[in-house]
């Protein structure tokens, strides 16, 4: 097992009096995809810039690449880290080229790589225009190219598919697959990421400053136990698919004529959906598993029965200097 | 070291692409022919002028001049950046905040004090050519004296605009401080001195008055260009006590100089503990 990316014990940081992140724990190997979601003001960008070394904790500890990111070795660990802001503005009167040459050789690398880069993102044909001319979708690619100056091993992108289309969002997720083939280390950072599930190895989800769940998509299932949703079309009657599936514990619902929805408990998957495939009546089934976004939903409704039972201070829930992510 | 050459370098190279090297430059330029050809049409006759008429006409209107450009130039250097969400990446790169501020300063001063010599010296290269000069060593040695200190007085308004800048959150609140301390510096400084002039009826000791003038730059500026020409002191206003105080023209120089370097420091010493 070679050595984590990034380390974080138990890191708190205190702005003041305001708690913007409390006891997270977070580790991250090579050639891990780690999506990082929470609300604004949830400690994403908190995290962010303490892994960047921008800020120090207030406790606990912070390594990445084996060094403290804010210590003296920290250029070194910055030439071989990408990091794209969220809104980022660049240079609106030097075209992207310009733009992306002069931070390319800030990373005291040289003017050859810039064409390249901006072929991967497909930015070839604007690169001598003006960023000022550039669409938000032409600026996110020029972002991304920006953070993969030096191929670095490690990449952290904050709202990455905002203001993306579709397939420009297919785009993306395509070159973060790749990214992950050569073992980079990439943590992406959103709210909710719709389809990300795929591309991601393990999700951390913040909530108030605090991890309320980290895992991979299976654990986090697991622990959340949400159900699965089997879609069918079946000439049966609610009643009489409720009463054959009532020992597994299944909730049966119709949306329509001849189509029902069942919520599955996980345990119980395999059994139900054996016996629906016996049955002849049924002439078709759609499987879905609980996605990030319920999941992530589970996980932040959790807060709120922790905020109930006092562990947190409504004084921390309701400032309205919320540490913006 | 070569990171922060590179942002001097970019920072420089804005500066001709936006045109404000051009800009300024020709309003150095035009304004020392404009004052050398009319400064004397006031008393009924056009052409040039003496050369120490024209330093002394073109000191006291860069006095105002150079400190506003200088904190136009440079009011949202950190600021905007910020602003624009640059600093925050800029500070993920392999270099320092020093370098970072640094840079960004010298590649301002590189505009401005390019302008000021460009704008001026051909200026003055022009007054010599066309201009019956009598004594063009005076000229020379008087101008350069001029840009010299024309170029101090530029930096340490550019220096007063980057400690406004590391020290607000709002590019609009920099526009805003950068206004008032220019004001500040150039009108109501000499206001107030002369006020406690004259309040106390001339009370205030003669040595204590010109170390007062020591503590703004664009009175050491007039200082050091009204020192030069001893005939011009009468046009001089409050400055010209200074004129007399003997202050070193080295003293002076050193003192504008001081005037660089301290908002400078203080500019980086903000930066440096300034929470992203």
């Amino acid at each position: 097992m070679t050595q984590p990316v990034i380390e974080m014990y138990a890191v708190g940081k205190r702005f003041g009096k305001l708690t913007v992140l409390d006891e997270v724990s977070l580790t991250l190997a090579e050639g891990e995809v780690l999506g990082l979601m929470g609300h604004n003001g949830a400690g994403k960008s908190t995290s962010m810039k303490l892994i960047l070394g921008l800020i120090r904790p207030t406790r606990g500890e912070i390594k990445v690449f084996g060094h403290d990111p804010g210590g003296t070795e920290a250029n070194d660990m910055r030439l071989r880290l990408g990091y794209l802001p969220e809104n980022v503005q660049f240079y609106e009167q030097l075209s992207g080229f310009e733009v992306l040459d002069y931070f390319a050789r800030l990373k005291r690398i040289g003017t050859s790589v810039v064409a390249p880069l901006l072929e991967r993102v497909g930015l070839t044909h604007a690169m001598h225009r003006r960023v000022k001319t550039y669409s938000k979708g032409m600026r996110q690619r020029l972002g991304l190219a920006q953070a993969l100056i030096g191929e670095p091993r490690l990449i952290l992108l904050d709202e990455p598919t905002v203001g993306l289309d579709p397939m420009a969002t297919r785009d993306f997720y395509g070159m973060v697959d790749e990214l992950r083939a050569k073992g980079v280390s990439v943590i992406l950072c959103s709210h909710v990421l719709p389809g990300v599930e795929r591309h991601i190895d393990r999700a951390a989800i913040l909530g108030q400053g605090r991890m309320l769940a980290s895992g991979s998509i299976d654990e986090l299932r697991q622990a959340a136990d949400l159900p699965l949703l089997v879609r069918l079309r079946t000439t049966r009657t609610r009643e009489s698919l409720a009463e054959s599936l009532h020992p597994y514990g299944v909730q049966v619902a119709m949306l329509g004529k001849e189509r029902a929805e069942l919520e599955v408990p996980v345990g119980a998957k395999m059994a139900v959906l054996r016996s629906l495939m016996d049955d002849p009546e049924v002439v078709d089934l759609d499987l879905e598993p609980p996605t990030l976004e319920s999941l992530y939903a589970y996980f932040d409704a959790t807060l709120e029965t922790r905020r109930e039972s006092k562990t947190f201070s409504a004084a921390t829930r309701n400032t309205p200097q919320e540490v913006s992510a | 070291m070569r990171s922060l050459l590179i942002v001097a370098g970019k920072e420089f190279r804005d500066g001709l692409r936006n045109r404000w090297v051009l800009a300024i430059t020709l309003v150095f330029g035009l304004l020392a022919i404009g004052l050398a050809y009319f400064g004397a049409a006031a008393s009924g006759q056009v052409g040039f002028t003496q050369v120490s008429t024209t330093i002394v006409s073109l000191s006291s209107l860069a006095v105002f001049l150079i400190p506003l450009i200088a904190l136009m130039l440079a009011y949202d250097s950190i600021v905007g950046e910020d602003e624009q969400g640059t600093l925050l990446l800029l500070l993920t790169y392999p270099m320092s905040r020093v370098e970072i501020l640094v840079g960004k300063f010298l590649g301002h001063a590189a505009i401005l004090g390019v302008s000021t010599l460009v704008g001026f010296g051909v200026a003055g290269a022009i007054i010599a050519a066309l201009g019956s000069v009598e004594q063009l060593g005076e000229l020379v040695a008087a101008l350069a004296l001029f840009i010299l200190s024309a170029m101090l007085l530029g930096w340490a308004f550019i220096g007063f605009a980057y400690l406004i800048s590391v020290s607000v959150a709002e590019k609009s609140k920099a526009a805003g401080i950068a206004l008032v301390v220019w004001f500040l510096f150039v009108i109501v400084f000499d206001l107030a001195l002369l006020g406690v002039l004259v309040g106390t009826g001339g009370q205030v000791s003669e040595g204590l008055f010109h170390y007062l003038l020591l503590l703004n730059p664009t009175d050491i500026f007039r200082i050091v260009n009204l020192t030069f020409f001893e005939a011009a002191r009468t046009q001089a206003g409050l400055a010209s006590i200074g004129a007399n105080a003997g202050l070193h023209p080295a003293l002076l120089i050193g003192a504008l100089l001081a005037w660089v370097v301290i908002p400078l420091g203080l500019a980086l010493w903000v930066f440096r503990r300034r929470e992203i």
